[in-house]
């Protein structure tokens, strides 16, 4: 009785390191800028096509696939932020959903374009495949190695943010943006930096979750929802608020569909409601 | 020839200045209030050009029916998006209300138009009305969150409640008696069209007349300048409240039209795309203009039915260039973009 | 003896550390004309964000009249008589003079809500709104949308949207703020013809202003009360004068 139960709370809390991989850098973008990126599973989507590509037509390893994945996620990121973005941070939440929905329509039709709207099979290396018994339950190794890695950048995130004088100057700037300023934070580059830094995470998780919930161009679009739901149940600019509501979004969705399969993705999307009427702000949201 | 058509056209604009200022500069606001909302000729034309389908494209009088039930829906979003600043990621739901309560209500009650639009109405009303308590609280992210979580809420809602709905394989056995007991719904779609169009038509005469009364006018305040209207004394909250709800009803109807028209409704009815669809047509028309999502719809929905040749997923690569270009040179959408040619045209 | 237009009792507001106000009374009676000054960063502005329910104090009550109305949303305190007008322009960029005083008289006579007769059937409440322009001499320009309005004249339309209200107390947030000075008299004369039933208070830092128009003047400094007083015996007290000239030793 008791096997199932935690196999399932692993799970879930494997799916849910991977939501928090995609969705820590939205968090701490919208808590910086208040700047509504919906397009920001695109640059997820990016990585997950990286390491296809690399894998599968030039034989790279997995492992090595992955910083690629990282690095080509931050650059069009930067490239977007300069060239489009940054016009908007002014803007209304309107203009800005309207534009990165925009983008997001294009990157999905761009990956179609190119991939085709199949699923994209990768090969795991096999010492990611098996699976260890512990106790009589079952984990999979690839799923104790996304928990790995979320964990990892988890307290190099928190590490970063509380110790270095980058991370001082995002709290800074994600605290009072006008003091932030008049202090001589150059709070532009910052959120440039910080922009560039969430999104190659998100490239990360893209190129991660391919194993687990597969590769196709609707991708930007099926995992929105998810890290929208993760960011605003977490509270904005809070990386303690995505681990959490990451960790309970992504139990509730797996405990969900195990054991009662019939209401989908209802349950997530309830909790969500109900995490919003009775904390607008989130769970570690400030406001 | 030349000049004196250019000296006439300049007149006509003197003499419309002359006129605004007659009204305007003397102590009349009252009647200069009362010409903002007259009957512009070029309106009249408008509607008068709805009539033109059913002469000149017969063959695509199914399309023009889809075109203005898009256009009532796009309307609906208007209400509350353009004129009270609310953005919903999440408006199909009450247009999907509509359609289900209108398909149910034919299947289990009888096939007459009016008293199942009627119904559908009501219906997505009072679910409008009970989620505007949690609207009129929120603004920026959370509401956009909310409004696209309760979408997708319901839209699981009725994908699980397959012994009702249908489930993914759509609601069958909708019927449909013939219109005003005389006009059958035929292939072609005239009687479709001329149903949508008589309803779109008599909706939007209340639309615009809700927009040039006072709460009108307390809605444009709302959007365009939510901080001040308590300084006013403006209650916000109850005119949310109460353009929600009235946007609700009529995203409803526009969900009754599709469900008698088309005798099915599809799960598509209440999904994201629907939503993501009509905020597209409307801010590409132009919101907050009342002919904008109009003029959006027929725009998107023609120019989806020329490019159906090519696969849904490239469409949206059209649609995503459109929506950064809207968003980047024309703010304003088709209409906020013509009004601005025009009066620039006029200063000069 | 009736009790005071306006009032608060131990008004305190800190955010974090900094304390922006500081137990702070104040009575305005019926009728008067008060002036508010201070250096800048001395609280004012916070004061009546306090008053107007802007914000929420940490401690403290607010009155107005008999009514205690600390714990009122701000429209409420609109409706119950209490206008204020902002530093900053808070306009309707979109709506003309017109619309956006109509759109004010028609919330406060509660046909706000009313929408199936086209707002020009309301002529009473149009020709409230135009006669309060005219008084504030934006009779000529109230057709042009507020963007396009010299900025001047919208700073009249701020205190006509506070007008509409019909308020029993009027808090100006420095009313002439940003308008050159030979025209700011041209403000202070439309404030000066105000009704005298309507209790005034108003931020201002130009002092032959503070001197002609208010018949009272209280000194807010670090989030205190300073002092307060007619203008004679401000202009006499040596210690506002330095606390604008900066000399003073301590605090």
């Amino acid at each position: 009785m008791i096997g199932p139960i935690v196999g399932v709370l692993f799970d879930g809390f494997a799916y849910g390191m991977l939501l928090f991989l995609l969705s820590v850098g939205l968090s701490v973008t919208l808590g910086l800028m208040n700047f509504v990126n919906l397009a920001h599973c695109g640059f997820a989507m990016l990585g997950g096509y990286v390491t296809v590509t690399l894998m599968n037509d030039l034989h790279w390893p997995f492992f090595a696939t992955l910083p690629v994945a990282f690095l080509a996620a931050a650059a069009a990121s930067v490239v977007l932020e300069r060239a489009l973005y940054r016009r908007l941070y002014r803007a209304s939440d309107l203009d800005q959903v309207l534009l990165t929905i925009g983008i997001a329509f294009i990157s999905v039709a761009v990956a179609a374009y190119y991939f085709g709207t199949t699923q994209q099979p990768i090969e795991m290396p096999p010492y990611l495949r098996g699976s260890t018994t512990l106790l009589g339950v079952n984990f999979a190794s690839y799923r104790l190695f996304l928990v790995g890695v979320a964990l990892v950048v988890t307290l190099l995130l928190i590490a970063g943010l509380e110790y270095t004088r980058f991370g001082a100057q995002v709290r800074a700037a994600v605290d009072n943006q006008r003091m932030a300023r008049g202090m001589g934070i150059n709070v532009d580059a910052t959120f440039a930096a910080t922009f560039a830094l969430g999104s190659g995470l998100a490239g990360l998780g893209g190129a991660l979750a391919i194993e687990i919930v597969g590769l196709d161009p609707v991708f930007a679009f099926t995992y929105l929802v998810y890290v929208l739901i993760v960011v605003s149940v977490g509270g904005l600019g809070s990386i303690a608020g995505s681990f959490a509501a990451a960790t309970l979004i992504g139990i509730s969705d797996i405990a969900g569909k195990y054991y009662v399969p019939e209401l989908g993705a209802f349950l997530i999307y309830l909790v969500m409601v109900a995490v919003l009427m009775w904390r607008p702000a989130g769970l570690f949201g400030r406001r | 020839m030349i000049p004196q058509s250019g000296n006439r056209f300049s007149d006509k604009i003197m003499r419309r200045q002359d006129a605004m200022a007659n009204t305007a500069g003397a102590a009349k606001p009252q009647l200069y209030l009362r010409s903002l909302s007259r009957w512009r000729p070029i309106e009249i034309a408008f509607w008068l050009a709805t009539l033109l389908p059913f002469v000149l494209f017969p063959d695509y009088l199914s399309l023009a029916s889809q075109i203005a039930i898009a256009a009532l829906f796009a309307l609906s979003l208007d209400l509350i998006l353009g004129y009270a600043g609310i953005v919903s990621l999440g408006h199909a739901a009450f247009f999907g209300i509509g359609a289900y309560t209108a398909g149910l209500f034919s299947k289990f009650v009888w096939g007459e138009l009016f008293s199942g639009m009627l119904v559908a109405a009501a219906m997505a009303a009072l679910v409008g009305y009970a989620s505007s308590f949690i609207i009129a609280r929120f603004r920026h992210l959370t509401l956009i969150m909310i409004t696209l979580g309760l979408g997708l809420l319901l839209h699981e809602a009725a994908n699980s409640a397959n012994w009702l709905t249908g489930g993914s394989d759509g609601l069958q056995g909708v019927q449909a008696w013939p219109l005003l007991g005389l006009f059958k719904f035929d292939l072609y779609g005239t009687t479709a069209y001329a149903y949508s169009l008589a309803v779109l038509f008599f909706v939007f005469l209340a639309a615009r007349r809700l927009i040039n009364s006072p709460f009108g006018l307390s809605l444009r305040g709302i959007r365009e300048n939510w901080m001040r209207m308590p300084a006013i004394g403006a209650a916000s909250r109850a005119h949310i409240r109460k353009i929600y709800t009235i946007s609700a009803a009529i995203a409803g109807i526009a969900g009754a039209l599709i469900a008698q028209t088309t005798k099915t409704v599809s799960l598509e009815a209440l999904s994201f795309e629907r939503s993501a669809d009509v905020l597209v047509m409307l801010v590409l028309g132009g919101a907050g203009r009342l002919y904008g999502g109009l003029i959006g719809a027929l725009i998107f929905l023609v120019a989806r039915d020329r490019f159906s040749g090519i696969a849904p997923q490239f469409w949206y690569f059209w649609i995503g260039i459109m929506l950064v270009a809207v968003v980047i040179f024309l703010p304003n959408g088709i209409l906020g973009g013509l009004s601005n040619i025009l009066s620039r045209r006029n200063r000069s | 003896m009736s009790a005071p237009a306006l009032s608060t009792r131990g008004l305190a507001k800190s955010f974090g550390s900094l304390v922006v106000a500081k137990d702070i009374e104040i009575n305005l009676p019926k009728g008067v004309r008060y002036a508010l000054i201070g250096p800048n960063g001395a609280g004012k502005t916070t004061l009546i964000n306090l008053m107007t329910g802007m914000l929420a104090p940490n401690q403290g009550k607010i009155f107005l009249g008999d009514e205690d109305i600390t714990e009122l949303e701000p429209q409420q305190r609109v409706r119950r008589g209490l206008a204020r007008t902002f530093q900053i322009n808070t306009l309707f960029p979109g709506l003309n003079a017109l619309e956006a005083v109509t759109l004010a008289v028609c919330e406060r006579r509660g046909i706000s809500g009313q929408f199936w007769q086209n707002i020009s059937v309301h002529r009473e409440a149009i020709e409230e709104a135009y006669e309060i322009l005219v008084r504030l001499r934006l009779g000529e320009s109230c057709y042009q949308p507020t963007r396009e309005l010299p900025y001047g004249r919208q700073r009249l339309l701020e205190i006509a949207l506070a007008l509409a209200t019909r308020p029993k107390v009027l808090l100006l947030d420095e009313p002439a703020a940003g308008v050159p000075q030979e025209e700011s008299g041209d403000i202070f004369e439309a404030v000066e013809d105000l009704s005298q039933d309507i209790t005034l208070l108003f931020i201002e830092h130009d002092m032959h202003v503070v001197f002609r128009f208010a018949s009272h003047i209280i000194v807010m400094v670090g989030g205190a009360i300073f002092t307060a007083g007619s203008p004679a015996e401000i202009a006499a007290d040596p210690r506002v004068r330095e606390v604008y000239l900066g000399t003073r030793s301590h605090g």
